[in-house]
């Protein structure tokens, strides 16, 4: 069971608000991720519901009961920390096994637990290593593993991805969430990266400066964002706003448009542009066209692999379905 | 081929202060060999001039035939030992609670540090006569104020007191080490052992100490190397008696007391062996204790 409730939460360091009272649930068994830019008050969101910062007002739940003074360790929460955060004086076997010797279990307990934590993370072989002779991806793993001993109620992931490198963040992505569909044990994950939380998440919590922007499934977040922050911060490439005239238009402040709700043609379209940059990858290639009438370069995608010449001059048509409207407040028009 | 012309011209810029370092050494140590297996008494007219009697291996054996040779040995590793076990203890505490951020935290710090800075004599002088006199000591007013007869320091407890103000001496060094140690924990290994269920003395024990491992085994090593040849709080003090006459101690009355420079260089050179055998089982366990 890990049903957690945060019920009004303040958070302040002195005379600085970093979290204004904020409400929300998260369901047992959810995959929630929480997703902003750096300073949002994501981490420190984190760090209250794992009890390693004083809540200032409000009130913590976890599975009904308050929780708001309880020590971390009581709380039966388990965490991943950005930095691994592993003992490097002890192997493999000792880290895992540290919170099951603190909690006093005895020696047949431990060791049953981390071999079969070690199995289920293919650390079987790395056991009696030390931290500092893993690479990157097994330490990670290690972390896991530590976490997954305890068998607590929730797991909370600081950011457990962003000291590795590229291709190293997709796998483990993956492993995470064959761990969630395993385990279906509530994940709180914390991370500044929009892909990460499109990929892996049940539920995107959007911070923005200590608020909640917008919480949602990652398709409701994409095809109906609350406002332009979301707007903006969702999505890969980011959605294209526009504003002035060409938004007046279409009785808004200001439009969003996705750079795949954009159609390219050389002969006719509603906006008569030229191409820029183009970036190819391959399976999609995108290009940046200036238009007459708008403000700054619409980032455009096209699936496959398409040239245009810079400088050539070419036609854009948006989607008239897909068009995001906004208010003065920045607020979506329904 | 610059990275070997390099090389060679380093060697060249390095030699001047090579050849004077090893210099510095070698001369002494050879003059000590020579004069420990010579008969050696300036007093009798003996001099390097006039050329010095070879007397083989007759210093040596006298110098730890003594009656005296032992228990200096005893007092030298009593006063190390002890004060690396309080300077280590104590520093390990003051680390930890210098790291905890209060008010008043830097010049506090600067406070903890100033004893290193006070020379051997003088801060052994100020114990001597400010804090330890039997009559008008610190110490004296304290034991009468609690009604209890004043202890002679010196005297009485006199290993107890050397190590004492050896220890006050050392401890800033111990202190400052270890602070730095302290100070490059990673916090989020405390927090994850935290949330791992460990209470605060569990994390000492399991993360804290074995992170200041290296440093405390750098400390025994530099304080042993410098606590084997105190001299200055025993001449100052107890001068040599009451059981504080280590080995140093007993080379000096051996050369300056009794003008015997051959049987005092001969002790020298069991000074010389005393301090690699320590050195060989601290090498070990530093050793160990950096191959992690």
């Amino acid at each position: 069971m890990g049903r957690i409730t945060l019920d009004k939460v303040r958070k302040a360091f002195g005379d600085v608000e970093v979290i204004p009272p904020l409400d929300l649930t998260i369901e047992d068994g959810e995959f929630v991720v929480f997703v902003g830019p750096s300073g949002c008050g994501k981490s420190t969101l984190l760090r209250l519901i794992a009890g390693l910062e004083d809540v200032s007002d409000g009130q913590i739940r976890i599975d009904g009961k308050d929780a708001t003074a309880v020590p971390p360790a009581k709380r039966g929460l388990a965490m991943v920390f950005q930095s691994y955060a592993l003992y490097p004086h002890m192997s493999v076997r000792k880290n895992i096994a540290f919170p099951l010797r603190m909690a006093g279990l005895d020696k047949a307990e431990q060791d049953r637990r981390v071999a079969a934590a070690a199995e289920v993370l293919n650390l079987t072989d790395y056991l009696d290593r030390r931290p500092g002779q893993l690479s990157g991806g097994q330490r990670q793993r290690v972390a896991i593993g530590r976490a997954i001993v305890r068998e607590p109620a929730a797991f909370l992931f600081d950011e457990p991805l962003s000291n590795l490198d590229a291709a190293l963040r997709v796998g483990m992505r993956l492993e995470i969430s064959e761990l969630h569909k395993r385990l279906k044990t509530t994940m709180i994950y914390v991370t500044h990266d929009q892909v990460e939380a499109m990929t892996m998440a049940d539920k995107i919590v959007v911070l923005r400066a200590g608020h909640i922007e917008q919480v949602g499934s990652p398709l409701d977040l994409y095809r109906a964002p609350r406002n332009l922050f979301v707007a903006g911060f969702i999505g890969s490439p980011k959605m294209n706003l526009i504003g002035g005239a060409v938004a007046a238009g279409h009785d808004a402040t200001t439009i969003g448009i996705r750079p795949e709700h954009i159609s390219v043609s050389a002969e006719a379209g509603d906006w008569k542009g030229i191409v820029g940059l183009s970036e190819h990858l391959g399976s999609d290639t995108f290009f940046h066209v200036t238009c007459e009438g708008i403000d700054g370069p619409l980032t455009v995608r096209v699936g496959g692999e398409v040239a245009l010449d810079y400088g050539q001059t070419v036609w854009l048509s948006p989607d008239p379905a897909q068009i995001h409207r906004f208010d003065q407040n920045g607020l979506r028009i329904a | 081929m610059a990275t070997q012309h390099a090389r060679s011209a380093a060697r060249v810029m390095m030699a001047p202060a090579v050849i004077l370092l090893l210099g510095w050494m070698l001369v002494p140590l050879t003059m000590t060999l020579w004069f420990s297996f010579t008969r050696y008494l300036p007093m009798r007219g003996d001099s390097i001039e006039r050329g010095l009697d070879w007397v083989g291996f007759e210093n040596y054996v006298r110098f730890i035939g003594s009656s005296s040779f032992w228990p200096s040995v005893q007092a030298t590793l009593l006063i190390v030992g002890g004060v690396l076990v309080i300077t280590v203890i104590l520093g390990v505490l003051l680390a930890i609670l210098l790291d905890q951020p209060f008010w008043g935290q830097g010049i506090v710090r600067i406070l903890v540090i100033a004893p290193f800075f006070v020379m051997p004599t003088v801060s052994a002088l100020v114990w001597k006569n400010m804090m330890m006199d039997p009559v008008n000591g610190m110490l004296a007013h304290l034991w009468r104020f609690l009604g209890m007869t004043p202890v002679s320091w010196l005297s009485d407890a006199s290993v107890q007191s050397i190590i004492l103000i050896v220890s006050w001496q050392w401890l800033p060094f111990a202190t400052l080490i270890l602070l730095t140690a302290i100070q490059s924990l990673d916090r989020e290994q405390l927090e994850a052992a935290e949330m791992d269920g460990a209470p605060v003395m569990a994390r000492f024990w399991h993360i804290v100490l074995p992170h200041l491992g290296r440093a405390i085994t750098i400390v025994v090593l530099i304080q042993t190397i410098f606590l084997l040849s105190i001299f200055a709080e025993i001449f100052v003090t107890t001068g040599g008696s009451f059981g504080t006459r280590t080995l140093t101690y007993l080379i000096f009355q051996r050369v300056v007391d009794s003008q015997n420079i051959g049987l005092g260089s001969a002790g020298g050179v069991y000074a010389i062996i005393l301090a690699n055998i320590v050195a060989i089982f601290l090498m070990r366990i530093v050793g160990k204790n950096l191959d992690r």
